[in-house]
């Protein structure tokens, strides 16, 4: 009937994911990796989301409502950090952090 | 007979305890075990002849002492075997070697080695009495191979300097060529009888060999290949004058009394197999003979008293093996016997000459001795006698008996006889050539004879016994095969009688009286030269051999073949390095690594879908 | 009829506004205009949830993700000072090549991903359904009360962990003081 905004919505999510992707691996900045992650977060729940609706079931929304409450945390976490690196290094460079080479 | 274990076992134990005593015993201690244990080994060896030699005893002993290993069908045991033979070996290994040992506790009073030295000389003697009273070939094997590595150690007992270490080297080296051949007839002889206990096969021999047949001729030239190597004959004879670069005992005891018969023992122990190759014997007869021949001239042109009796050993033992080809079994043993008492005699003479001369070794040193030095005089006098086999000595009887039997021999026989014959002469010549430059003449430096008690009795004891050992008889009649029976023309005794003496006579010409000089061969430098390093052989073997082999090894210097896991290394190396890239700490590395892999675990997945 | 196309429009729309959005997002040298671009493609995603029949679910994205989280990114860049001179690092930090490599990477990627989509057969005849509000509640409260337990002390950790990690440190320490105080 209606599968295809079911097919697109998943296309869509798979695109989303790897534009998020992309900017994870291009950016230098910390604070724009993180926020490609959010992306590509978002694109995992919009998968469970249609997944949901293609099924009718509330545990896509369940998912969605757990990876939300996952990427908060991690933000949260994540940016503290971000904070931290900016006071010693004076840099939000992501290639300063590389003693752990070798 | 129940102690025959006794006799190897003593040495074995003393060299245990010095061994394990180095550098805590003294001297005297290290003395009394060192003669002590071979003494003893002496005794019980009479005790054990007073067995055999009384009425009612049996002709042979086999006793089992405990299995050794067994693999296969192939059983092999530490086991003893006494009969006449070795029984003869015994006489000759520790008496000999006791009064060897006397003299060395003497002689080598002054080295700091002392026990280590006895411990070598008791390791070899213990060696030797178990290759002598072996019951079956690998256990004989095993003291081949304890001789020669003790032949090693005490050829190289002064080791700080590298030419002793060489000469030791080459010893053991050209006596391993010979070692191996010993082991693959060994091997063969076991595919073919299936057992390799020496009484076994002295039985199944006549039985399952076809005389003159392929395999009983490869199995005695084998076995012939090793006993040429352990006894210094040609083509591997050219370890024994480099050999003397070790004490004088051991050239007494090793390289002339015992480890160098050991060749002519082990031919006349299997002599079954040999009787079943005639071709093989006849080769052992050239060989003794040529040896006899080439170390015979060499030793007339060498100027190093050791070197002399060095060669004139090579020649003895060629005497031996041309004995036993001809088939002269039982007088190649007494000559066996006898030449260890004179040769062990002339050695320790010899010795004793250096010591007084302050370690001059070079005759043409040397001179006019035997007014300061009689008593080594009069037995180097008795041992040389004894060596050209004037007539009442004990030489006399075997080397008479030898030629007797060489001229019987159908084809080759009047031709052996006459080498034979020139042999003696040559012997006459060279070792009274010896004793003239030595002890007659002007005196060209002053001796002082070496004070102790050790020195001269056992000279005397084995001057006396190389002069009346003629009169014994060896029981090895019932254990060899009879020499031919029958006598050649008298001229022929007369002739063998005679050349020596011809020898000594030119020999007092050239060397006292200075005459004929020219008989010297002055200004023929060139063969000199020839003949005094031992007709080119060392340096055939050196072109032959040593040039290509260090070159080979220079070539090979980074180990090729090692190279296949250097490769290895190399390879996980470098794969180490390449792969110590990826982390490089770099998170958006990192990141790409990450999506990389999960493009390739995707795509796996869905081809396989 | 109309409504048909109507909802075909306003999904098809919200699909090219989320992309766009996302695109430019991930390109931009300033960090606020990146945040505010990253709003908007959160708010289009909520309008295709709602249009999904996950009223809910266009519920939190708003609530949480473009109301709190993005307010928690819009906080720090203000808090790191990035202003002309970090967008002038950007530009440096974002040379034409460097998008080469990744875009390849995400390109294989996402090819995978539609074949892995549409390859194999689909298990019954699927369309949009929506699932009410009350019914992911009941199931919250169900079933998946536990869901609801974990995602609290996820939070709470993650609470603590920011808190600690991001404290303000005395001033007159060095950096190097700085390290190791964080080692303790």
């Amino acid at each position: 009937m209606d599968s295809q905004y079911i097919d697109h919505a998943m296309v869509l999510a798979g695109i989303l994911f790897c534009l998020g992707l992309v900017g994870v691996m291009v950016r230098r900045n910390l604070l724009f990796m993180m926020i490609s992650i959010e992306v590509m977060l978002n694109a995992a729940g919009l998968a469970f989301i249609a997944a949901g609706s293609a099924w009718g079931q509330p545990e896509g929304q369940i998912m969605f409502l757990a990876v939300i409450t996952l990427g908060a945390a991690e933000v949260a976490v994540g940016l503290g950090l971000t904070l931290l690196l900016f006071r010693h290094h004076n840099s939000v460079n992501v290639d300063k952090l590389n003693q752990l080479r070798g | 007979m129940q102690q025959l274990w006794l006799i190897p076992c003593l040495p074995l134990v003393g060299f245990l305890l010095l061994v394990l005593g180095h550098g805590r015993c003294s001297r005297s201690v290290a003395r009394l075990v060192g003669v002590g244990s071979v003494a003893m080994a002496a005794l019980v060896t009479l005790w054990v002849a007073l067995d055999f030699y009384s009425p009612g005893a049996a002709q042979s002993y086999q006793v089992q002492l405990w299995p050794w290993f067994s693999a296969g069908t192939l059983e092999v045991s530490f086991g003893l075997y006494l009969d006449g033979l070795s029984l003869s070996m015994l006489f000759v290994i520790t008496g000999v070697g006791s009064l060897i040992h006397w003299y060395a506790s003497g002689y080598m009073w002054q080295d700091p080695d002392y026990q280590r030295f006895f411990a070598y000389m008791n390791l070899f003697v213990a060696a030797m009495l178990m290759l002598v009273l072996a019951d079956n070939l690998v256990l004989l094997f095993l003291g081949w191979e304890g001789v020669g590595l003790c032949s090693f150690l005490l050829i190289g007992f002064w080791h700080q300097d590298p030419a002793n270490g060489y000469a030791a080297r080459k010893a053991f080296v050209v006596t391993r060529v010979g070692d191996t051949a010993f082991a693959i007839g060994l091997f063969l002889l076991f595919r073919e009888l299936g057992t390799l206990d020496l009484p076994t096969i002295m039985a199944l021999a006549p039985e399952q060999f076809v005389m003159g047949a392929n395999r009983p001729t490869l199995i005695a030239a084998l076995l012939l290949a090793g006993a040429v190597g352990k006894s210094a004959q040609l083509p591997l004879h050219t370890w024994l004058p480099d050999a003397m670069a070790g004490p004088t005992p051991v050239s007494a005891l090793i390289h002339a009394a015992t480890m160098v018969t050991a060749g002519v023992y082990l031919i006349a122990r299997t002599h079954e197999v040999f009787l079943q190759a005639p071709d093989v014997l006849l080769a052992v007869a050239f060989i003794g003979l040529f040896t006899l021949l080439i170390s015979g001239f060499t030793a007339l042109n060498q100027t190093d008293i050791k070197r002399v009796l060095a060669y004139s050993t090579m020649s003895q033992i060629g005497y031996m093996f041309f004995a036993l080809g001809v088939g002269a079994w039982n007088e190649s043993v007494f000559h066996l016997m006898t030449h260890a008492l004179f040769k062990a005699l002339l050695f320790m003479t010899a010795g004793s000459i250096i010591l007084a001369m302050h370690h001059e070794q070079d005759i043409r040193s040397m001179g006019g001795l035997r007014r300061q030095l009689p008593v080594p005089f009069w037995c180097f006098v008795i041992g040389s006698a004894c060596l050209v086999a004037l007539p009442p000595t004990s030489g006399f009887f075997s080397k008479e008996a030898i030629l007797n039997a060489s001229w019987q021999l159908p084809g080759y026989g009047p031709w052996l006889w006459l080498g034979g014959v020139l042999g003696a002469f040559i012997t006459a010549i060279y070792s009274f050539r010896l004793l003239f430059m030595v002890f007659f003449g002007p005196q060209k430096a002053q001796p002082h004879e070496p004070k102790g008690w050790q020195f001269h009795p056992p000279l005397i004891i084995l001057a006396a016994l190389s002069l009346v050992a003629g009169w014994f008889v060896l029981p090895t009649a019932p254990v060899l095969p009879a020499s031919p029976a029958g006598h050649p023309p008298t001229w022929t005794i007369v002739v063998a009688i005679t050349m020596p003496l011809l020898g000594i006579g030119i020999a007092y010409q050239v060397y006292v009286r200075h005459q004929w000089q020219g008989l010297r061969f002055a200004q023929w430098q060139k063969l000199r030269q020839f003949l005094f390093q031992g007709w080119g052989f060392d340096g055939l073997y050196k072109g032959l051999l040593l040039t290509p082999f260090t070159a080979l090894a220079q070539v090979n210097r980074n180990d090729i073949i090692d190279g296949l896991p250097k490769l290895l290394i190399q390879l996980s190396r470098f794969l180490h390095g390449l792969f110590s890239q990826l982390q490089n700490g770099q998170l958006r590395f990192y990141i790409a690594t990450l999506a990389s892999a999960a493009i390739i675990v995707l795509a796996l997945a869905l081809k396989v879908l | 009829m109309i409504w048909a196309y109507l909802y075909n429009i306003v999904f098809y729309a919200s699909c090219g506004v989320t992309v766009l959005a996302t695109i430019l997002m991930i390109s931009r040298h300033n960090a606020v205009h990146a945040l505010l671009y990253l709003i908007i493609s959160s708010l289009s995603l909520a309008i295709i949830f709602y249009l999904l029949g996950a009223a809910f679910a266009a519920a939190l994205e708003v609530i949480v993700y473009a109301g709190a989280v993005m307010i928690l990114f819009v906080f720090v860049v203000m808090m790191l000072n990035q202003g002309q001179r970090s967008a002038a690092h950007e530009a440096a930090w974002l040379p034409a090549r460097g998008w080469i490599l990744p875009s390849v990477l995400a390109a294989i990627l996402l090819s995978l991903l539609l074949i892995g989509m549409y390859s194999g057969q689909p298990l019954q005849p699927y369309g949009v359904h929506g699932v009410a509000v009350k019914d992911v509640g009941i199931a919250l409260f169900g079933p998946y009360v536990l869901v609801v337990e974990l995602a609290s002390f996820l939070l709470l950790s993650g609470l603590i962990g920011a808190f600690h990690i991001a404290r303000k440190m005395p001033s007159h320490m060095s950096s190097n003081e700085l390290e190791e105080v964080d080692h303790g």
